[in-house]
């Protein structure tokens, strides 16, 4: 009876057996953790914050940890740390996450495309892909921001056209053995148009890598502009950012080393927590519909 | 009349970096309705090329010539839009591999209504109802629970069913089954044999059967197409070359079939083989394709190709040396 019933319900214990799996790995549950206090930090940011973190007190200025209604201290303008790195996860996680997400949509047509069509096309994608990954990531995410100039977008707009060939890639692979596979070619007898086929029948299997691939691009976005703020071609002051705020320490670090040492600890444990996440995540999706 | 499906000198050839290779060479047959007709031979003599290139589905690589026509349309002339009309609407596709050709993410109720929905424009509360009557036509129990179903969740045997109600769907002219049995076990070989060949009476659908296994020839098909490195080596009526094989080759695939039924005093019983392979042919043969595999080669097989000619009744067979005698047995099946 109840092997009856685990029948008809194939979905659910399949889920089931996914959620199993991932949960039996304690390093993917941290990181499962990690991710949702960090989003959900990012959302409500502004509210859990002690102070406004843009409000400045010349009469606190860099407090160390533990002063009395400063937990993480002040910094060189007098500004409460512990807001600032509350309100800077916003534009951090906005920004890999915007990065990852654009570099998604634009690059997966563009691979599956290559992929299914072959050819020509797959030449000159793939060249253009060989081209693009030849840059190191950093340095072009550096260049093209300086070029798109200083705003959060902007970075993302850079850090994404970084991200673009990796992604480009793994959907080629992925649908250059997918077109191969008899239900394909079953749906191209049965005349479905190839839009329908690349879109309705390939997407949905090639999404598992995507979604790894997504859960490691968003830390390496995340760093990409944490470096890019550092710079000064991220978020513009006085909006608080974690790449921001160290390069803002950067000249403290003798005096105050906390005033550094949070926002990197911050960026730390965020890409970590998203890395483990993602290995989880690997595990359980790497397994290919076999029951 | 004009014949369901009539194709005519074909050819397909690949140009590969290796060099170029003949793949189909001047293949005819034709296919009546609701008639059989099956492709036969060993691995990589060009049959499921053959099948592929009636739906236009050769690889890019593949070039093609020839006439293929469709109740006497030429087929091989339309473009890509017309062809799509066609493809699992007039002429359908069941395939080899029933654990890979359903798509896993989709219900197989959906797989097939797509197909409804496509080329009769049913609704979806339609096509989900016309899925489960044709689940139901090849005989898969519980048909209304079945068709919410994923593919992993049902046998080979089931999924192949499957496929094949997807592919009478839309009640085709012709249907091509490329190996539909080989993946299955024998038991269920037998029912799914069955099943094509009710719906093939029910339907008067014109079937096109490729494969290199003799007992499903022996038990679904009217006509016999016997392909060697591309070329028809024998072409003919069901019964009449199994009692009554003129090619060689054909003598030689009956040879490696067990029949309990048919003790053969010169061989002991023993399964005959055919020595060698199949040669991958990069030029037109100036001999018999057969020539090197073959027993009766002598001086006259090795001028050219022979053509396919009426050797018996009704039978036609591409040899120097046709008729079903077993005067000069090669040396090694004795050993």
């Amino acid at each position: 009876m109840t092997a009856i019933a685990a029948e008809s319900q194939p979905r659910v214990a399949r889920r089931g057996r996914m959620r199993r799996r991932f949960t039996r790995r304690p390093p993917a549950v941290v990181g499962l953790a990690g991710v949702v206090i960090v989003v959900f930090i990012a959302l409500f940011a502004p509210l859990i914050a002690p102070y406004d973190a843009s409000a400045s007190n010349y009469n606190d200025i860099l407090l160390a940890p533990g002063s009395p209604g400063h937990l993480l201290g002040t910094d060189d303008l007098g500004r409460d740390l512990l807001s600032r790195l509350l309100v800077g996860t916003r534009a951090s996680l906005t920004a890999g996450v915007l990065a990852t997400v654009l570099a998604l949509v634009v690059a997966v047509p563009i691979g599956m495309v290559a992929g299914y069509f072959r050819g020509w096309i797959d030449l000159v994608v793939s060249r253009a892909t060989d081209v693009v990954l030849s840059f190191p990531f950093l340095i072009l995410a550096v260049g093209l921001a300086a070029i798109l100039g200083p705003s959060l977008v902007n970075a993302a707009i850079a850090l994404a056209i970084g991200q673009v060939p990796i992604f480009v890639r793994i959907a080629r692979g992925e649908v250059l053995g997918l077109r191969e596979e008899e239900y394909v070619q079953a749906a191209v007898v049965n005349a479905a148009p190839t839009r329908v086929i690349l879109f309705r029948h390939m997407l949905p299997n090639i999404l598992g890598p995507l979604v790894v691939q997504v859960t490691v691009g968003i830390p390496a976005a995340i760093i990409g502009a944490a470096v890019l703020s550092f710079l000064g071609l991220g978020v513009q002051p006085p909006t608080p950012a974690w790449g921001t705020m160290l390069s803002e320490a950067q000249q403290y670090v003798s005096q105050a080393p906390w005033f550094a040492v949070f926002p990197g600890l911050a960026i730390a444990l965020t890409t970590l927590s998203f890395n483990l996440f993602g290995d989880g995540l690997r595990d359980v999706l790497d397994v290919r519909m076999g029951s | 009349m004009t014949a369901r499906l009539e194709v005519e000198d074909l050819h397909v050839r690949f140009d590969t970096d290796e060099g170029t290779v003949l793949a189909v060479n001047g293949v005819s047959f034709s296919v009546e309705p609701g008639e059989v007709l099956s492709l036969v031979g060993e691995s990589g003599c060009g049959k499921s090329m053959t099948a592929l290139a009636v739906l236009g589905l050769l690889p890019p690589t593949a070039s093609r010539s020839g006439r293929i026509r469709l109740e006497g349309e030429d087929i091989t002339r339309l473009d890509e839009k017309a062809l799509r009309r066609i493809r699992g609407r007039d002429v359908s596709m069941v395939f080899q591999e029933p654990m890979t050709s359903l798509n896993p993410i989709f219900t197989v109720g959906y797989q097939i209504g797509e197909v409804l929905r496509r080329h009769e424009g049913l609704s979806r509360s339609q096509a989900r109802a016309r899925a489960v009557e044709l689940l139901d036509l090849v005989r898969i129990p519980a048909a209304k629970q079945r068709v919410r179903e994923y593919p992993h969740q049902m046998s080979g045997g089931m999924r192949q069913r499957v496929m094949i109600a997807m592919a009478v769907a839309c009640n085709p002219k012709v249907l091509l089954a490329d190996e539909p049995t080989t993946a299955l076990d024998v038991t269920i070989q037998a029912q799914v044999l069955d099943i094509m060949r009710d719906l093939q009476h029910e339907l008067g659908t014109s079937v096109v059967i490729v494969t290199h296994d003799l007992g499903v020839v022996a038990e679904v098909a009217d006509k016999v197409v016997v392909m060697y490195a591309g070329h028809v080596v024998e072409a003919g009526a069901v019964d009449d070359l199994f009692a009554n094989p003129q090619h060689p080759y054909t003598l030689g695939l009956l040879g490696s079939v067990p029949r309990p039924d048919l003790v053969l005093a010169d061989t002991q019983n023993r399964l005959v083989e055919i020595p060698g392979m199949v040669p991958t042919l990069r030029q037109p043969p100036s001999a018999c394709v057969f020539a090197p595999r073959c027993s009766r080669a002598d001086d006259p097989c090795l001028v050219r190709m022979p053509e396919l000619v009426e050797t018996a009744s009704g039978q036609y067979a591409a040899c120097v040396h046709p008729g079903p005698e077993r005067a000069r047995q090669p040396e090694v099946i004795r050993s």
